[in-house]
């Protein structure tokens, strides 16, 4: 009885990816500890994070994709108006109108279109595959455009930034033409000193300059860039051992829980940690590919190997900054990183991901 | 562009655009890889280095200093430990807005933000400066639980320098203040001053500045784990510091104190040594004034008023004061005559109460009007009879003179172990050429022989040659150190005499004058009254000085003025006179005369040391008595007045 109701409770989780992404929130519990210090009140909260996104991913994998295509128009929908609400209404936290204050709590929508965004390119993908052509693309641009615009005003250049990457990635396997893949990067780099002078705000700038030569500002902007360098090369081969890390422990490393979590990891476990680290997650996305591939419908296809890419794409991003080879961007190491949001995000995403991958069968039938 | 009709045609380019997205993705890992092996391989060791270096750092441990002990381990300097309050500017916000903050938890008044600007200026950005010494525990306590409120504002336990004695020992002991700009600089020519990390207090007078190198000790250094704020988390190793070497002097604390106690309201300086090996007995130079007040930082108010005042207690008379010797130069131009043959002992002058050169009618007068009468060497000196001094030195010439007189350490320095003593005057015609391009008067030589005129002695010297005379000959170095223990090793190192000279001399001439000194002391002598009843034989010699060193100010009011124009009394003396035991020089500044003030000076010194008897409160007395009355500068003599020649013009003059 109970063995039945909890094969039903998890017969659409994908087990070896489950496994995979066990394991890396396992090192993630390590090296938030490490991280944190000791203190069991961070470990509490992380595993309570933890708990809760699993439970998503558990719910949402129950969800049939086509019953999360209905979703699809009315949550993006609702993403643009929130944003919309931000632009005018929103409260200025750090320099940046993120929040919208909704009197009993806070909401950054932003969060909420990493995956509205390409669930609903999916969706109009999806719904267009009859009849696809050019200014369908042009379209779906739009749609991607309009909030990535919001967002980008905010000013939140880190999540514009991998939204558009999120989008791209539905154009780009709903089959946007190589030509005009290419047209766009030749446009985008001869937009950049454009964008450099009149789009970009200063910081913005100086972090790209920092990450050029971290030396010209070592206690301001370069701080950061340089004590995560430290501490990366510092770990050396096998790395210093958890819990030894001297970046990490002696307070050299900022924001170590959260966005530098994997300074902390490289500096405590080394190369070694580095290459295991990094297998887990092509692992992760190998599996998660080979999910999205195997998916029946042109929505389940296109949205879950966005969500699979746009991890890929945080986790390079995050450990290209964290190793000084990218720009410093507010983005956490997906799963690593301490902090509930993100973590939640993550595992519905990949909720979703099993969801279109386990309910093929319930399709065909 | 393109229609799409075909699902498989659909899912098969799906595929493979996800193979490649899936090889993009690789490469870019590979990528990443690559940056890794590079840091964490190739530039292990360049970013390791840099890992430790935001880790350890080096943190001086400074020494203890040395402690300074009178002849019977009386303490006259040591440390004690106190919490401070110290801000670092570079960390803390807004400096004034903090220390207001921090006047509301721990008592800061004035005096402390004064001194804290005036530090300020003086330091660095990033070097923590104390805002208050000595805190109370209580204060210490609510510092700490206040502490997180103040970043950059740090508590430290520091050793703190104490004169227990104060201001009597003000110019022996001397005092330490914060390393200046200039004690950097001479430090970083000495190469010091590596071991002057963690160090912020410098000998600046005295034994303490003297014997600085042997006090200070050997900083240690602390190998520590520091967080990125700068604390300390851990010691990982440890040089420990070497204190400084604790100085035992031949300074008695109650002899010093009897003798300034005994100059009552007289400003003046006193030298007692021991003829025996050069020991500094004491060593007092009145006004002083509290040494405490400089350890960390005198404020501007007090230190003006102190080097402003026309009393000038910030100058050691005992070393930097200079005056004509006056008659107490008498014993040694005797000796001088005896030895040089120009007097024999038995010859006697008639004294008309003047001298004159020969073809000239200028008279220099005798302090005593109608003359003495028939005088020989001895009485020459009991009644310091100037017309018997004019003829010698005349007849003996300046040259003669002050090669004698040299000997006995007149126009040289000391040698004593404290810093800046002055040098003195003994002129000679060569010298006269040099510093004023004139020849040498003739009349110069006559006044010269009673001690006036060019010639400047310090009360030290004065020391040194009544030393000589009471040696029989033998000078010993003065020296204020007896012995000094290293405590690293407990072990305890005397600090031998050293004969600086010995001065041939005839016995019968020497006992000669010796008697005539004794003489002095006895009824008819000039210091009768101060030399009654001593139970030891008691030998000394009066002098009287021109006012000099002491420049009048127009603004001093006029009663004032001319209580500063009056004489300064000098004293020689050693005693016992058959076996010295100690050797005194007193100067007492507008004194008068010397057998009325300074000699009781003297007296009272000697009576402690031999007999052990403590003065009564020490009332001078405000006339001079008639018997006393001795020696004065011939009132008609010309030009040559010493008075003229400036302390700090003297020494470039030589």
């Amino acid at each position: 009885m109970i063995q039945r109701f909890f094969g039903t409770l998890v017969r659409h989780l994908d087990g070896p990816l489950l496994g995979l992404l066990t394991l890396l929130l396992l090192a993630s519990t390590a090296v938030v500890f490490s991280a944190a210090g000791e203190n069991s009140e961070r470990l509490y909260s992380h595993l309570t994070n933890i708990g809760v996104a699993l439970t998503a991913m558990l719910l949402v994998s129950h969800i049939p994709p086509q019953r999360l295509m209905q979703f699809a128009v009315p949550v993006y929908v609702v993403g643009v108006l929130l944003l919309l609400g931000v632009a005018m209404f929103g409260i200025v936290v750090n320099g940046s109108r993120r929040w919208l204050e909704l009197g009993f709590t806070r909401i950054q929508p932003s969060e909420l279109m990493r995956l509205a965004v390409p669930m609903m390119l999916a969706w109009y993908f999806h719904y267009k595959q009859e009849s696809l052509n050019g200014r369908d693309y042009a379209v779906a641009a739009l749609l991607l455009a309009l909030p990535v615009g919001f967002i980008a005003k905010q000013p939140d250049l880190g999540t514009s930034l991998l939204i558009t990457a999120s989008g791209f990635y539905v154009l780009y396997l709903g089959g946007l033409s190589w030509k005009v893949i290419a047209g766009a990067a030749v446009a985008a780099g001869s937009a950049l000193p454009l964008a450099w002078n009149y789009l970009l705000h200063d910081y913005q700038r100086q972090r790209v300059l920092t990450l050029i030569d971290p030396a010209s500002d070592p206690l301001g902007a370069g701080y950061h860039i340089i004590q995560a360098t430290i501490a990366v090369g510092s770990g050396g081969f096998a790395g210093k051992g958890w819990m030894m890390g001297t970046q990490t422990h002696l307070d050299f490393l900022p924001e170590r829980s959260t966005d530098f979590i994997f300074a902390v990891f490289s500096e405590e476990f080394g190369l070694i940690g580095n290459l295991f680290l990094l297998l887990l997650y092509a692992a992760i996305i190998w599996r998660g590919l080979v999910l999205a591939a195997g998916a029946t419908s042109l929505f389940g296809r296109l949205f879950s190997g966005a969500i699979v890419l746009t991890f890929f794409t945080y986790a390079f991003v995050n450990m290209g900054m964290v190793s000084g080879i990218l720009p410093v961007v507010g983005v956490p190491l997906p799963l690593v990183s301490y902090g509930g949001t993100s973590m939640l995000t993550v595992l519905t995403g990949f909720g979703i991901v099993m969801s279109v991958a386990t309910h093929k069968k319930l399709v065909k039938t | 562009m393109l229609r799409l009709i075909n699902p498989k045609q659909e899912f098969l380019r799906y595929r493979r655009r996800m193979e490649i997205a899936g090889i993009i993705a690789g490469v870019l890992f590979l990528g990443l890889f690559s940056r890794f092996v590079w840091l964490q391989v190739s530039q292990f060791e360049h970013y390791h280095a840099l890992a430790e270096n935001n880790r350890i750092s080096l943190v001086p441990a400074p020494p203890s200093r040395g402690v300074i002990y009178d002849r019977h381990s009386m303490v006259l300097a040591h440390n004690f430990s106190a919490n401070t309050l110290e801000i670092t500017p570079s960390k803390t916000g807004k400096l004034d807005e903090t220390i207001d903050r921090l006047a509301e938890i721990v008592t800061i008044e004035t005096g402390d933000r004064k001194r804290f600007k005036k530090l300020l200026a003086e330091s660095k950005n990033f070097e923590s400066i104390p805002i208050r010494n000595l805190l109370t525990a209580e204060e210490a306590a609510r510092f700490a639980v206040h502490r997180y409120r103040f970043p950059g504002v740090e508590m430290k336990a520091r050793q703190f320098r104490q004169y227990p004695f104060g201001a009597g020992f003000s110019h022996v002991v001397g005092y330490i203040g914060r390393i200046g700009e200039k004690d950097q600089e001479r430090l970083i020519e000495a190469g010091l001053e590596t071991n002057y990390k963690g160090t912020d207090h410098i000998g600046k007078l005295g034994l303490e500045a003297s014997y600085e190198p042997w006090l200070h000790g050997r900083t240690g250094i602390e190998k520590v784990e520091t967080d990125s704020g700068g604390r300390a988390v851990r010691i990982l190793s440890r040089t420990p510091p070497v204190a400084g070497y604790n100085i035992y002097l031949h300074l008695d604390a109650k002899l010093q104190q009897v003798a300034e106690k005994v100059f009552g309201d007289y400003r003046g300086a006193l030298v007692a040594l021991d003829p025996r090996n050069g020991g500094v007995l004491a060593l007092v130079s009145k006004p002083g004034f509290d040494p405490n007040l400089f350890v960390d930082g005198i404020d501007v108010a007090t230190w003006r008023e102190l080097n402003d005042s026309p009393d000038r207690p910030l100058i050691n008379r005992a070393l930097r004061g200079i005056y004509p010797p006056g008659s107490t130069i008498k014993p040694f131009m005797g000796l001088a005559g005896l030895e040089l043959g120009v007097r024999k002992p038995g010859d006697t002058i008639a004294d008309p109460g003047y001298f004159t050169l020969p073809g000239s009618s200028h008279r220099y007068r005798d302090w005593k009007k109608d003359g003495h009468g028939m005088v020989d060497l001895k009485r020459s000196i009991t009644i310091s009879c100037d017309t018997y001094y004019y003829g010698l030195a005349q007849q003996m010439g300046i040259e003669r003179m002050a090669g004698f007189l040299s000997q006995f350490g007149f126009g040289k320095k000391s040698g004593v172990d404290l810093d800046g003593e002055l040098s003195g005057l003994m002129p000679t015609p060569e010298w006269k050429k040099k510093r004023f391009k004139q020849p040498w008067w003739p009349g110069e030589t006559v006044v010269a022989g009673i001690g006036q005129g060019y010639m400047l002695t310090t009360p030290m010297q004065l020391a040194v040659a009544t030393m000589a005379l009471a040696n029989d000959g033998v000078i010993y170095k003065p020296q204020l150190i007896r012995a000094w223990r290293d405590p690293a090793s407990g072990r305890m190192s005397l600090a031998a005499p050293q004969i600086m000279g010995r001065i041939k001399l005839t016995p019968n001439f020497l006992r000669l004058v010796k008697e005539a000194m004794v003489d002095v002391t006895l009824p008819g002598g000039t210091a009768s009254i101060a030399g009654a009843n001593t139970p030891y034989l008691f030998a000394g010699k009066t002098g009287t000085a021109q006012v000099i060193g002491i420049k009048q100010g127009a603004r001093y009011i006029e009663s004032q003025v001319q209580a500063r124009h009056r004489d300064h009394a000098l004293f020689i003396a050693f005693a016992p006179a058959d076996d010295p035991k100690i050797v005194v020089a007193v100067m007492v500044e507008n004194g008068g005369h010397g057998g009325s003030t300074a000699a009781p000076v003297a007296r009272k010194v000697i009576d402690y040391w031999l007999l052990g008897k403590l003065p009564t409160v020490y009332a001078p007395p405000e006339a001079a008595d008639v018997d006393e009355v001795e020696d004065n500068a011939p009132a008609e003599e010309p030009a040559p007045t010493a008075a003229s020649v400036e302390p700090a013009n003297l020494e470039a003059a030589q």
